[in-house]
């Protein structure tokens, strides 16, 4: 059988460096930095007091009463999705409603929305908690307004898998299409979790950066001094579509999603498995499904998040799986870590890294790890001519995703 | 208090919740039919209209209002 090719013709998103995809890309071929001050009373108390938090606000891009009944990570995806529809130039392209389908994921859902809910239970009563709390909280619910507000008919799927959520989303997306269950899917991840408990969560962990007095510095994947990741805010969403859909409309095509891999380590809760098999088995069947060598792929994004123990485990199964000739990179670096985002953001960095021929850098990488042997983009963009890349994206749980864009 | 002035605490509470506009709420206006309120934001409505007002408004009351002079009638009657 002849295997389905899929394409993405839209982009979308809004996160800590630019309310839309241009000008988050733009900052980060410029090297900027999204992180900021917590500057709440709530975060007086916190050991992690920065975070990489939206650059736009919802409220500046949807209106008032609309707001009232999203969670945040809801608003976003919303916010995403409408860039990524209006992108692909899918509104008026007559498309079969039944014919598009919507993957978008959260790592952890409505927590905001759950947390201020329970704060209004116990000052005032079950009869304040407000209707729209369910609707708000549910893990499906950015999956259901995008589906909702896109009128897709083909199934509307919100896969979770921690920080590989959104990478796992675009790989469902995938499937669906060769499955030849629809001709469109609207694809990404989203998430807005800073608030005082996920972060007193993950810091007990030890697992955030508390460079609380140098921000711009404390996201520093593969550099000696990292201490643990940022928490980052937002989504990304992109239209993936039917190559031959998309010529038949005449659509404009950024990359071709040539193919995934999707593994379990069955090793630990949060640890990765510490010879990162797990990893290697998700990449080497990337490549084989994507139908290129590892030779082919020339840049990496990388999960990298800054962590002591995760970035350099992802060297070591970069370095058995692909090889030390791809030019990698930290988007982290700049954006903070997107957890359920995370891996539609990079995919978006991933595709415009092809389009463009140029690799964003890693910053703050200033004393490389003495493991790192691999050719990283640090500091500075790369201009480099990139047929295929790989985007890699790990969760706890054990989860391991990596996806292969090729030029189109 | 008033039967305007109730109106007028009903008009600013559809707003906040619904975003209908204050000048097309009138004792005729249906809630559902020509204010485009739906069930989770009439909940709403009805609890801010017991904080505002100092009523209690039972649900099984709530399925009786159907226009906005229904509301304004029962809140008169129990305030």
């Amino acid at each position: 059988m002849t295997r389905v090719d899929v394409v993405v013709t839209g982009l979308g998103a809004t996160t800590p460096l630019g309310g839309d995809v241009a000008s988050t890309w733009d900052a980060m071929l410029a090297g900027h930095s999204g992180v900021s001050p917590l500057t709440a009373p709530w975060a007086e108390q916190l050991p992690v007091r920065i975070a990489a938090q939206l650059a736009v606000e919802p409220g500046e891009v949807l209106d008032r009463v609309k707001l009232r009944r999203l969670d945040r990570s809801e608003a976003v995806a919303l916010i995403a999705a409408h860039q990524a529809w209006a992108d692909a130039g899918l509104a008026d392209a007559g498309l079969d409603p039944e014919r598009l389908a919507v993957s978008v994921g959260s790592g952890i859902g409505g927590a905001q929305t759950l947390l201020a809910q329970d704060d209004i239970l116990e000052a005032s009563g079950p009869r304040r908690v407000s209707p729209h709390t369910v609707p708000m909280l549910m893990p499906n619910g950015p999956a259901a307004w995008v589906g909702l507000e896109l009128g897709a008919r083909a199934g509307v799927h919100s896969v979770a898998s921690a920080c590989a959520t959104g990478a796992e989303a675009i790989a469902l997306g995938l499937d669906i299409i060769r499955a030849g269950r629809a001709d469109v899917v609207v694809a990404g991840g989203t998430e807005a979790v800073i608030h005082q408990l996920p972060i007193a969560g993950f810091a007990s962990m030890r697992a955030m950066s508390t460079r609380n007095d140098e921000p711009e510095k404390a996201s520093r994947p593969w550099d000696k001094a990292r201490d643990g990741f940022v928490l980052g805010e937002g989504a990304g969403v992109i239209v993936l579509e039917r190559a031959d859909h998309a010529a038949a409309r005449g659509a404009r095509v950024y990359a071709r999603l040539a193919g995934a891999g999707l593994t379990s380590d069955g090793y630990d809760i949060v640890q990765p498995h510490p010879e990162g098999h797990g990893a290697i088995r998700a990449i080497e069947k990337a490549i084989a499904d994507a139908g290129v060598t590892r030779t082919d792929i020339v840049h990496v994004n990388a999960h990298a998040t800054s962590t002591p123990v995760g970035d350099m485990a992802e060297i070591a199964a970069l370095r058995a799986s692909v090889g030390t000739h791809p030019v990698l990179t930290a988007t982290k670096s700049m954006s903070g870590h997107l957890l359920g985002a995370a891996g539609a953001l990079e995919s978006i960095a991933t595709i415009l890294a092809i389009r463009d021929g140029v690799v964003p850098p890693t910053i703050n990488l200033d004393d490389p790890d003495d493991g790192l042997d691999l050719d990283v983009a640090a500091h500075k963009a790369r201009q480099m001519d990139i047929p295929a890349a790989l985007n890699n994206s790990f969760g706890f749980g054990g989860h391991n995703v990596a996806l292969v864009f090729t030029r189109a | 208090m008033t039967r305007d002035e109730i109106t007028a605490g009903l008009a600013e509470i559809l707003e906040e919740v619904a975003g209908v506009n204050p000048d097309d709420v009138a004792t005729e206006k249906s809630f559902t039919d020509d204010l485009d309120v739906d069930s989770l934001s009439m909940v709403e409505v009805v609890v801010a209209a017991e904080e505002k007002f100092g009523v209690k408004i039972p649900d099984n009351e709530v399925q009786n209002l159907k226009t906005v002079g229904d509301a304004v009638a029962y809140i008169e009657a129990q305030a």
